[in-house]
């Protein structure tokens, strides 16, 4: 029980406050109790699949898999397998973690790593569709264009300002997540 | 889009029920372990986007980032869209809806895609996983993409419309 409490330390933290403070501004306080339950609603519509397909993954895909398709020498191949599993995706950014954690238990290349974090969160093949609706196809096109070369750049900088030890820290802490 | 995610995980959770009960068992174990382990933090994170969204309107983040405000509203339009996590099936909407009213196609672009990959508010979540060094470099190289995504847009959008 202690240790629930001090692991929920700041939610519970962040909670009285916000309860504090929708005391005295019920406005506000009503609407952050509406956008709260929007998201929560946001969030069992994506994470419960996400968490247990990860498991799945992790107990019946062998590591020697994910390495020959996404691994140190998996080239071009990985980048393009990279790009495509976190354009796929569905869900905010932060259901990407843990699936970019399970990717380096299995010995995914980093460079890959970032470049999955970087289509999750940027090119959605899901939300696409949606964006032309909304902003038009000039605008979609070209945010997509301009995106995928983006998010390899990226991918190869950070891997580049990262020190070695520092990524293999990384990747030794996935396996315990 | 749900319905194929939760369907098609769904179909292959019974694969494996079928194939092998303990290694399914195991499997449902680990995802729930890696669920809770992050969702203190994942809590406070929706508490506090819940409490940023309640208090910004359209007219306030209108007059950050109107089609006049060149480049300091497009830097402005990254700082929202880095501090916001809004889901795109509400931002895309949002985002036309602030077009119509006045906003531009650059600081809109660059809302968008800092809003996106640049996440500050899920910042300790992200340093959950890959540590403060990379969590950080991430996401300012991120921030500073959504400058050149804005100019890339406000150059098409320029010459083809």
């Amino acid at each position: 029980m202690k240790a629930f409490l001090l692991r929920y330390k700041a939610f519970f933290i962040v909670l009285s406050l916000l309860l504090l403070y929708g005391a005295f501004n019920w406005e506000v306080g009503e609407k952050v109790v509406k956008t709260t339950i929007f998201q929560l609603r946001e969030m069992m519509m994506v994470i419960p699949p996400i968490f247990v397909l990860l498991g799945l993954l992790d107990i019946w895909v062998p590591k020697q898999t994910m390495v020959r398709f996404m691994g140190e020498k998996s080239g071009l191949k990985g980048i393009v397998l990279a790009l495509f599993i976190g354009s796929a995706a569905a869900g905010p950014l932060y259901g990407a973690f843990p699936v970019a954690a399970v990717f380096m238990k299995k010995g995914v290349k980093f460079t890959n790593i970032l470049i999955f974090l970087g289509a999750w969160s940027t090119t959605k093949i899901p939300m696409f569709l949606f964006e032309v609706a909304s902003l038009g196809a000039v605008f979609a096109v070209t945010r997509l264009l301009i995106d995928i070369p983006g998010i390899i750049i990226i991918a190869y900088l950070l891997s580049a300002l990262m020190p070695k030890a520092e990524v293999q820290a990384i990747y030794e802490r996935a396996q315990n997540l | 889009m749900n319905i194929v995610l939760y369907g098609g995980t769904a179909i292959l959770l019974s694969l494996s029920f079928l194939k092998d009960r303990e290694k399914t068992k195991k499997a449902l174990m680990k995802a729930w372990k890696a669920f809770e382990n992050i969702l203190p933090q994942l809590l406070v994170v929706i508490l506090v986007v819940s409490l940023l969204l309640s208090l910004m309107d359209n007219a306030m983040i209108l007059r950050i980032i109107g089609s006049e405000s060149g480049w300091l509203g497009v830097v402005l339009a990254s700082l929202v869209g880095s501090v916001t996590l809004i889901p795109g099936f509400v931002a895309f909407p949002t985002a036309a809806m602030l077009l119509k009213g006045g906003a531009g196609y650059m600081q809109i672009a660059a809302f968008i895609s800092s809003l996106m990959m640049v996440g500050i508010v899920t910042l300790p979540v992200e340093m959950k996983y890959f540590g403060k060094r990379l969590a950080i470099y991430r996401n300012i190289l991120a921030f500073c993409f959504s400058f050149v995504v804005a100019a890339a847009i406000g150059y098409t959008v320029g010459v083809l419309s």
